[in-house]
């Protein structure tokens, strides 16, 4: 199965320069690296700060867009990591594994299977 | 050999030797986490070597060492990076052989005992069971079980950390320990079993699966444990999946024990739980698996529902109710009371259960008493019964046989099938 894992971090804590979350940051390559080796990784993706987003609605055909997130919190969302899992506990155990663990929260998203029934509310 | 035959290979190795090897990981390396990875590594690494070296001899083997090696490396470079001391870098020095079970089935009797462990929640000890000894996903526990995958998850990472800080061992318990032990891991067997035998809730009325692994991992305990009541509770288990096939129709429906065509039950399957029975008697420690055993027994081996041993099933409950006194043993006992001499001894018997009150939300005391009350033309008393057991039933199934057991009162015809627990 395959979850996506939303990397979700206040900015302030991560990009403050300190030996700390450096050392964190320098994790994140080799880490990435080791899991696309074992064939758990699919894709990762950092992504730039909320404040280079621009969000798009169309609305009776009519196009607007708005600086910035589409929701503004103090903690963004950072990145996204692909992963490949036999289950949810699995998932669980190699994002606890990521060194952003350390510097923010991840959740984690089981990606919809389409050949199983729609999730029902 | 090919590729697509080595692939072949290797799914059937993750079949047959996933569990085991897990198992023995967990023990060697002394952490579920660490022997998860080790596993994925191991697989990862037969993926790759087995299609152009061939399948070993012994995947098992190959498989611990392959996986063993990968972690204790990565805990050598990683204590290495860390600056760690020589001496805890000794501790991760591989020896060139790990130490293989005598027999592999015993790492999986340890992961059992600790998985079962009294200091766990009892939920957690069922949906750890059925993980790491069972080999089931998260999600197919959830579905099993109703219960959203998040809350079986964390369940597991609880119970996880909680074997980790209690440094709970992994190793069969002492001599000492033991009673206690065994009745929490055969009690988690029973409740696999169960659930899928007899779904609380839910569309389906068995869910197959788990009584297949509740069968495999009852066999392991009779195969490695010199006791008695793992043989009593295989034996119950193995009884009750010989008659699964007639206890439900083509329509899904259930069909009640008087009911039951008797020719589809597994003759083969009640002759080697008679044989389990018997050996547990014979050790004279007769608990209360090999109670409720011996008296399914008695039911799969009478002819026809109305030439079943009443009495012999009387006098076991007796004994059960001696071990075990719980209501719903002391219920089926009035019901036993009132099939051996008469409906108005089997309702005052059940009457004078339910006074007792912990069985009012029992919705097969209720049915119970409609069965005998109907008997004895107390039709108002019986369909109010009735109506109170249909207030409490879950199942969908139990539900229609209800609603058509009180259609049926209502029309004033005879009733021939009684409402009596399924046994």
């Amino acid at each position: 199965m395959q979850y996506h894992c939303l990397v979700y971090f206040d900015p302030q804590e991560v990009f403050n320069d300190s030996p700390e979350s450096n050392a964190v940051l320098d994790e994140i390559g080799p880490h990435a690296a080791k899991l696309k080796a074992s064939g758990q990784l699919v894709m990762a993706q950092p992504l730039n700060l909320p404040r280079e987003a621009i969000t798009v609605r169309v609305r009776d055909g009519k196009m607007s867009t708005t600086d910035g997130p589409f929701m503004e919190t103090k903690e963004i969302l950072g990145g996204l990591v692909l992963i490949e899992a036999r289950d949810l506990n699995e998932a669980v155990r190699i994002a606890a594994g990521m060194p952003h663990a350390k510097l923010g929260a991840i959740e984690i998203r089981p990606v919809i299977d389409f050949t199983k029934p729609r999730p029902k509310l | 050999m090919s590729p697509a035959s080595a692939h072949g290979a290797l799914e059937s190795v993750y079949r047959t030797e996933a569990r085991r090897v897990l198992a023995t990981l967990i023990r060697l390396l002394g952490s579920f986490d660490a022997a998860e990875e080790a596993l994925h590594e191991a697989f990862a690494a037969a993926a790759e070597q087995w299609p152009r070296e061939g399948v070993p001899e012994n995947p098992y083997a190959w498989l611990v060492s392959a996986g063993r090696f990968k972690i204790v490396d990565r805990w050598r470079q990683e204590s290495r990076l860390a600056g760690v001391l020589p001496e805890l870098a000794m501790l991760v020095e591989p020896t060139p052989e790990p130490d293989m079970p005598e027999h592999i089935q015993d790492d999986e009797l340890r992961l059992i005992f600790t998985c079962c462990h009294p200091a766990l929640a009892p939920d957690a000890r069922v949906a750890l069971t059925l993980r790491e000894v069972g080999g089931l996903t998260t999600e197919e526990i959830a579905r099993a079980y109703l219960t959203p995958a998040p809350t079986i998850a964390q369940r597991i990472v609880r119970a996880k950390a909680r074997i980790r800080d209690l440094a709970i061992p992994y190793e069969v318990p002492s001599r000492t320990e033991l009673p206690a032990r065994l009745e929490s891991a055969l009690h988690v067997i029973y409740l696999i079993f169960n659930e899928g035998y007899a779904a609380t809730e839910g569309p389906s009325l068995t869910r197959g699966d788990l009584c297949v692994e509740a069968i495999r991992l009852g066999r392991l305990m009779v195969d490695l444990l010199d006791e008695p009541e793992p043989l009593g509770l295989l034996a119950l288990m193995l009884l009750h999946e010989a008659r699964l096939s007639a206890r439900v129709d083509a329509a899904g429906d259930l069909v009640l024990l008087e009911d039951q065509d008797r020719s589809l039950w597994n003759r083969g399957q009640i002759a080697e739980a008679l044989a389990l029975i018997e050996r547990a008697r014979a050790s004279r420690r007769i608990g209360s698996y090999t109670l409720q055993a011996a008296i399914v027994g008695v039911h799969a081996e009478a002819p026809s529902f109305h030439e079943t041993n009443w009495v012999k099933i009387v006098s076991l409950y007796d004994a059960l109710c001696r071990v075990d006194l719980s209501p719903v043993t002391a219920l089926n006992r009035a019901v036993a009371l009132g099939m051996c001499h008469g409906h108005a001894v089997g309702l005052a018997a059940i009457e004078a259960v339910m006074a007792q009150g912990e069985l009012d939300r029992y919705h097969l005391a209720h049915a119970a008493r409609a069965d005998m009350q109907q008997h004895l033309g107390l039709t108002e008393a019986a369909k109010a019964s009735y109506q109170r057991a249909l207030v409490l039933a879950r199942q969908p199934a139990e539900r229609r046989l209800l609603q058509a057991r009180m259609q049926r009162l209502a029309s004033g015809l005879s009733n021939c099938e009684s409402a009596r627990p399924v046994y």
